[in-house]
């Protein structure tokens, strides 16, 4: 049986349902626009999508007004428990039982690849702003499922180029020994031989190492610029925690994460973090606009919203923007709009919708600052390079999805 | 020849987590004839009273009191120890006449209950310790390597900690009735010892000691419900190695285990968490008492 663990259901609008002037022809197809946040709202991914991302989703309708063609737009949200048929199982009851018009965060690839299937064989747009694996706008692309926030492969690629081109030319890998560590190190080392960098060894580690020193001490005396992390989670805090204790970046190498969250840094505190560089889609601080959104947000969640966050923000409000242009909640008339509109908002600059799925957009080059530099408990990064979205995302002509006319 | 250094001092540093570890369960086996499955699970538990007495006194009991490291460092065997002599007292006691196998069926269930539970309170993939002293916090430059402080404490106190255990059973006369009440209990008792809470104490004392190997692990690695798990089969077979049963046998094959280990991943990476086993093989091939242990 299914456990809706806090199925939490907000109705932003209905008290102020005062229908403004819209056009006639509007059609909801049930009198209400529902939008489903499913996310870990109690595992590992908690603190980086999960509550926060309902709200975000639930300022997001607020700012647009609390209703849509004079009808409310409702934000229904769940907890995945990063298991993929507990995941399907919410949303298949969301779509068939309660008419969800729109899925949203999905953090956990496997989560994502199973509902976001499940939501294309019945026409519903999925706007997965918490994943990385390609494969949503790779091989397993659907006509309605978009990418919104980063990808496997924009991180390492964005990561290693910039700092290639900063002169890190020598790399050597810690790589978390599975599939998913291998294929980041592939990636990354690709990009860094390409740019004319040499990757001068690797070691694959167990998954979940406790004492990372004997590694780290290889790396160290390997003559490697930068020290990459092929690995996620609490191996990568591990790791960090452990070339801190041995002093490596104050020797003069630099760590590079492939997957890290300004909250992962908050917790690891600046001691310890500085001097790592990874890439990011968003930085809360990054101009005005951002800043002044990232502030209502804290006052609601007391943390300064992550990537996915913000990203969850920027979707659900392109998504409304679309349906009210549209005029409908029709999944391929909105799916439409969305690819042909430029999306702009304190999240993204001169964003497209590719053909993929794939929301195709400038990431951040960030550097994690140094206690010194930090003026208050979330400043924690700075911005050291712009990475092109066609430098960081894969480009149509590479693209493997089916759906793409080459 | 640096690298070299370096990493036989980090191999060092686990080394002694293998001698701590493999000193209580040859202590437990060498004078009780026990073989312990939940030490792995004292050593976590040793861990989670460090972290708990830090960090969750007030938030759970309400009682405005922090536990220190160095207060843990007494606190956490004490109750580690509490345990293990209820343990014997009200279970394995039970389990003394019949085969070695049922004993260890019976704390293998423990360790998996124990696990559980924390499993369920707690992050699986672990929580930072954060109550390393300040005085430890540094960095020692030892010229051929920068080395924390914290750890370098840890392999000094951990020696102390095993030879003192040794010299004890080995040479003073506690050690000797210990002894004596081990090779013939009838005959002890009837000098007018009181072998049975010998026999309990003793198993107090091993899991005292592993719970004071958590204590000591809790800053270095994360504290995790199954961070004795993974270490337990790796002491097992320091154990092996050392002799089943030989105090000074399980001390330095656990040191020089470490160091094998830890050179192991300069030279061949990969082979680091099989190394161990492989040299368990042929010790039990060649010299199946172990290499310090006598043939019986």
């Amino acid at each position: 049986m299914l456990k809706n663990w806090k199925t939490g259901i907000t109705t932003v609008a209905a008290a102020a349902a005062v229908s403004l002037p819209m056009a006639a022809s509007a059609e909801l197809s049930d009198d209400v626009l529902k939008i489903g946040v499913l996310s870990d709202m109690s595992g590992v991914y908690k603190t980086l999508e999960g509550p926060g991302a309902v709200i975000a989703a639930e300022m997001a309708v607020e700012d647009f007004g609390g209703s849509i063609m004079g009808k409310p737009i409702e934000i229904v949200s769940a907890d995945h428990q990063n298991k993929a048929d507990i995941a399907a199982s919410t949303a298949r009851e969301w779509i068939d039982a309660d008419n969800v018009d729109m899925l949203t965060a999905l953090d956990n690839s496997s989560v994502a690849l199973a509902v976001q299937g499940l939501a294309a064989e019945r026409k519903v747009i999925t706007l997965n702003t918490g994943a990385g694996t390609t494969a949503l706008t790779e091989e397993q692309c659907t006509p309605y499922g978009i990418h919104y926030v980063y990808d496997t492969h924009a991180l390492p690629v964005g990561t290693a180029t910039a700092m290639v081109k900063n002169g890190g030319e020598k790399w050597f890998f810690l790589t978390a020994d599975y599939a998913f560590g291998h294929s980041l190190r592939d990636n990354t080392g690709a990009v860094v031989e390409n740019l004319g960098g040499e990757v001068v060894g690797s070691i694959q580690h167990p998954l979940s190492t406790n004492d990372f020193s004997s590694y780290l001490l290889q790396a160290q005396s390997s003559g490697a610029q930068v020290i990459g992390l092929a690995n996620a989670g609490q191996d990568t805090v591990n790791a960090i925690k452990q070339a801190n204790q041995f002093q490596i970046v104050q020797g003069g190498q630099k760590l590079a994460g492939m997957l890290v969250f300004i909250t992962d840094v908050h917790s690891m505190g600046l001691d310890i973090a500085q001097g790592l560089q990874f890439t990011t889609a968003f930085v809360w601080n990054q101009d005005e606009e951002a800043l002044e959104w990232s502030n209502r947000f804290y006052e609601r969640h007391g943390a300064m919203p992550t990537m996915v966050q913000a990203g969850v923000y920027s979707a659900v409000s392109n998504y409304l923007k679309a349906v009210d242009e549209v005029g409908s909640d029709d999944s391929d008339a909105v799916r439409a709009k969305l690819g042909e509109m430029e999306l702009n908002d304190f999240f993204v600059k001169g964003g497209k919708i590719a053909p993929n799925g794939s929301m195709l957009h400038d990431m951040y080059l960030v550097e994690v600052k140094s206690p010194d530099e930090s003026e208050s408990e979330w400043d924690l990064l700075n911005v050291v390079s712009r990475i092109p979205a066609d430098q960081a995302y894969i480009s149509m002509e590479d693209t493997k999805c089916s759906l793409v006319n080459k | 020849m640096q690298v070299i250094l370096a990493q036989a001092l980090l191999g060092l540093n686990v080394g002694v987590f293998y001698a701590m570890l493999s000193l209580g369960l040859a202590v437990i086996f060498g004078l009780l004839n026990i073989i312990n499955f939940a030490h792995g699970a004292m050593y976590m538990l040793g861990a989670f009273i460090a972290l708990i007495g830090y960090s969750y006194l007030e938030q759970w009991f309400g009682i405005s009191l922090q536990i220190g490291f160095w207060g843990s460092l007494i606190v956490a065997p004490l109750v580690v120890g509490l345990l293990g002599i209820i343990i014997e007292r009200t279970m394995l006691k039970r389990l003394a006449d019949l085969d070695h196998i049922y004993g260890l069926l019976l704390t293998f269930g423990i360790t998996l209950i124990l696990q559980g539970l924390f499993a369920n309170y707690f992050n699986v993939s672990g929580t930072p310790y954060p109550g390393q002293p300040e005085v430890l916090g540094g960095v020692l430059n030892l010229g051929f390597m920068f080395f924390p402080t914290y750890r370098m404490f840890a392999i000094v106190f951990s020696l102390v900690v095993c030879f003192a255990t040794w010299y004890v059973i080995e040479h003073t006369r506690l050690g000797s009735r210990l002894r004596a009440g081990v090779e013939n209990p009838q005959l002890t008792q009837a000098f007018g010892l009181n072998v049975p809470l010998m026999v309990t104490l003793t198993f107090g004392f091993g899991a005292a000691l592993a719970g004071l190997a958590g204590v000591l692990a809790a800053p270095i690695y994360s504290v995790s419900p199954l961070m004795g798990a993974d270490l337990i089969i790796v002491v097992f077979a320091v154990v092996v190695i050392g002799g089943m049963g030989s105090i000074m046998g399980a001390i330095l094959s656990g040191l020089a285990l470490g160091l094998v280990e830890g050179l192991t991943k300069v030279f061949y990476p990969p082979a680091a968490n099989t190394v161990i086993f492989f040299l368990m093989v042929l010790v039990l091939l060649f010299r199946p008492a172990g290499l310090f242990g006598k043939e019986k």
